[in-house]
């Protein structure tokens, strides 16, 4: 156990490496980013020095080695634009995607099972099949689509909800959060189901197939034979089946929440680290964009990890790190 | 003597988009307790649906549409959801064939175990656990205590059937229902499972149906047989009756098909023909097209006698003609 994580975590430092070197290189691509950092009225001595100030008067291997001298002790750069360490922003503007994105997952959880189960026990009757209509919808409609239609019909129509923004947070060991107001609530409901929507329909998905699947099984044969209550068939046997491959995908899934929440956290201007990203990439404030990739992608392996530890915990046949088992992808 | 468990007439549809199946068509049978059954037939001729059937497990479109069950003189059929609860399990239990499929793979056995005892007795856990432990015991497994806390991977298929096995015994039900339940493991397990089954239902009481495709399986465990075909039983008796006197083309055809019945060097008997699809049973008699003795008046469906070796046919073997 202790040698499969030590061997995940190196494997994962090369996809770091790798990702920054790409991203180095990608944003060096895209332009100049002094272009926009001078005032075109400065002169040429003001512009070199402000040049020279940012290091970009190095070639761009040395530019990356300061970069990776600095990554090894933590320190990822500092902003072009606002000249603070580029990690320290995000930290910042974290706490509030992350938010967002749990949310998102409870709802999408919450709701999920339940109707999955339902639809998955009950293919033919009516409220099986409206849960499957309703969550191809959730598939197919575009999330910054069903997002204007939230913010149409809850804050411009019906003004029940607000459109954008946190509203008031509270501290808790030392983030702000927004779920523990009544205001905050009501600023997180929009954003947090708008985002949650297209896990939920997979969830629903998931859920239901794994249902079918599983009804089909002898152990649930068998299991009613011993004169088990529906309730236990289905609550124990079949539900503790499903979640193995719901909890695999769920935690997967969480990663892209994170990043989807770009999406949403534009439309309805909630101040996390998508909107942050996307106006670095305004900016091309290298040092941001490029620690915001390792953040989110560290965030990735790490979930992943715990996903796989999940994993071995919920399914007694699998072991982590002997071979290629289901466990190690 | 009462028996313990009286099927008469039952029958049991499926009613399918192509049309109804009729799985289980009038089949009558007795058990006494501590009593073998053995109900052969080859796939599809109903033995499964027979045995769901008395469980209570048939789940829609099928559906049990006439005859009666009695346990212990109760009647079963007409029960509803939470009464067949109180039976499976408890009163009537059953094993299925393939032991890798039965156990839950993500429980531990002795939760699988507990909960079924906890759902017919108001007994404290530690209670509950004793008798697990007693039940493995009795069907052989070792260092039970050990063996609870582990997942069905970590056993052999011998083993796990072991485990369904002694599920099956933890309520010291009075029928218990096998379908095939060695068919999946190798011949020595079979052996050792066989005797010990035996063993069991004959010092508890238990009436056990035992149902195989097998018939020299028949021969050394079962006092009494039934021979299924198309859904309905065309034999039964003692196992000496019915499989040393067969009296129905069918049975006869069966037992000439097993290898230990034929003299050695000579080629397997085969009973020409297919089974019919039990969507297409018309008046006629079931087995007629495969039959060498069929006659115009197999036209009509035989019923079964009502001797205690009875025979479902129009000209039976080895009678006075
Ligand atoms: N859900 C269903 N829908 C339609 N027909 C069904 C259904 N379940 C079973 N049957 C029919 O019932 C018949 C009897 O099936 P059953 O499982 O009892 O056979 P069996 O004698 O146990 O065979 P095997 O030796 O293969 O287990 C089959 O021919 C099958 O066509
Ligand atoms: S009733 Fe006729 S067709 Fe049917 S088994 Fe007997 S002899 Fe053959
Ligand atoms: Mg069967």
């Amino acid at each position: 156990m202790t040698e499969y994580i030590i061997r995940r975590l190196l494997q994962s430092s090369l996809v770091l490496v790798a990702m920054s070197v790409l991203v180095f290189a990608g944003v060096y691509a895209i332009g100049n980013p002094i272009e926009l950092l001078v005032n075109p009225m400065a002169d040429d001595a003001e512009r070199a020095r402000v040049i020279a100030n940012l290091g970009l008067d190095k070639p761009l291997w040395e530019q990356y080695l300061t970069f990776f001298k600095g990554a090894l002790t933590g320190d990822l750069g500092k902003s072009f634009v606002f000249n603070v360490p580029a990690v320290g922003l995000i930290l910042q503007k974290l706490p509030a995607t992350i938010e967002l994105a749990l949310c998102a997952m409870v709802i999408a959880i919450l709701f999920g099972i339940p109707l999955g189960l339902w639809a998955g026990l009950k293919p033919d009757s009516i409220a099986g099949k409206t849960i499957m209509a309703g969550s191809i919808l959730g598939f197919s409609l575009p999330t910054f689509w069903v997002g204007l239609l939230l913010i149409m019909l809850f804050s411009v129509q019906l003004g029940w909800l607000p459109s954008n923004g946190r509203g008031d947070t509270v501290n808790v060991l030392g983030f702000e959060v927004s779920f523990l107001t009544a205001d905050g609530l009501s600023h997180l409901f929009m954003p947090a189901l708008n985002l949650a929507l297209f896990k939920l329909s997979l969830i629903i998905r998931l859920t239901r197939a794994g249902t079918r699947e599983a009804l089909l099984q002898d152990y649930v044969k068998f299991a009613r034979a011993k004169g088990l209550r529906a309730s236990r068939v289905v609550g124990v046997h079949v539900l503790k089946n499903i979640m193995i491959p719901i909890v695999t995908v769920i935690g997967l899934e969480f990663g892209s929440v994170i990043a989807f929440a770009i999406v949403t956290e534009s439309i309805f201007a909630w101040p996390g680290t998508g909107k942050l990203l996307i106006d670095s990439i305004t900016s091309l404030d290298r040092p941001v964009i490029v620690a915001y990739l390792m953040i989110i992608v560290t965030l990735f392996i790490v979930i992943n990890l715990v996903v796989d530890i999940l994993y071995s915990v919920l399914d007694p046949r699998v072991r982590l790190g002997q071979g290629a088992g289901q466990g190690a992808h | 003597m009462r028996p313990v468990l009286e099927v008469s007439g039952l029958s049991t549809h499926f009613f399918t988009r192509a049309g109804v199946v009729k799985a289980v068509e009038d089949v009558s049978f007795a058990l006494n307790a501590g009593e073998i059954l053995g109900l052969v037939g080859e796939s599809g001729s109903g033995k499964s649906m027979t045995g769901y059937s008395i469980m209570g497990l048939i789940d829609p479109p099928g559906k049990v549409v006439a005859g009666s069950i009695r346990l212990k003189g109760e009647e079963l059929i007409g029960y509803d959801e939470a009464r067949w609860q109180k039976i499976r399990g408890n009163r009537i239990a059953m094993i299925f064939q393939d032991p890798m499929m039965t156990l839950n793979p993500v429980l531990r056995i002795d939760t699988q175990m507990l909960e079924a005892v906890l759902a017919h007795h108001d007994v404290p856990r530690e209670e509950a656990l004793r008798r697990s432990r007693e039940a493995m015991v009795k069907v052989g497994i070792p260092s039970p205590d050990e063996r609870l806390l582990a997942y069905p991977h970590q056993f052999s298929g011998g083993m796990r059937q072991r485990v369904a096995i002694a599920i099956a015994l933890l309520n010291k039900p009075d029928v218990i229902i096998a379908d095939e339940p060695t068919t999946a493991l190798d011949v020595t397990i079979q052996g050792q499972i066989l005797f010990e089954m035996q063993k069991l239902c004959r010092e508890s009481g238990t009436a056990l149906i035992w149902i195989t495709h097998d018939l020299s399986v028949i021969a050394g465990l079962a006092d009494k047989v039934a021979v299924m075909y198309a859904g309905r039983i065309v034999e039964t008796g003692t196992v000496d009756e019915v499989l040393d006197c067969s009296r129905h083309p069918y049975t006869r055809g069966l037992m000439c098909s097993v290898p230990a019945c034929n003299p050695r060097g000579q080629p397997l008997k085969q009973i020409p023909g297919m089974t019919p699809s039990l969507l297409s049973l018309g008046a006629e008699c079931a087995f007629r097209e495969r039959c060498a003795r069929a006659t115009a008046q197999c036209d009509t469906m035989p019923a079964i006698g009502q001797d205690a070796h009875a025979v479902r046919c129009h000209h039976p073997l080895g009678a006075p003609t």
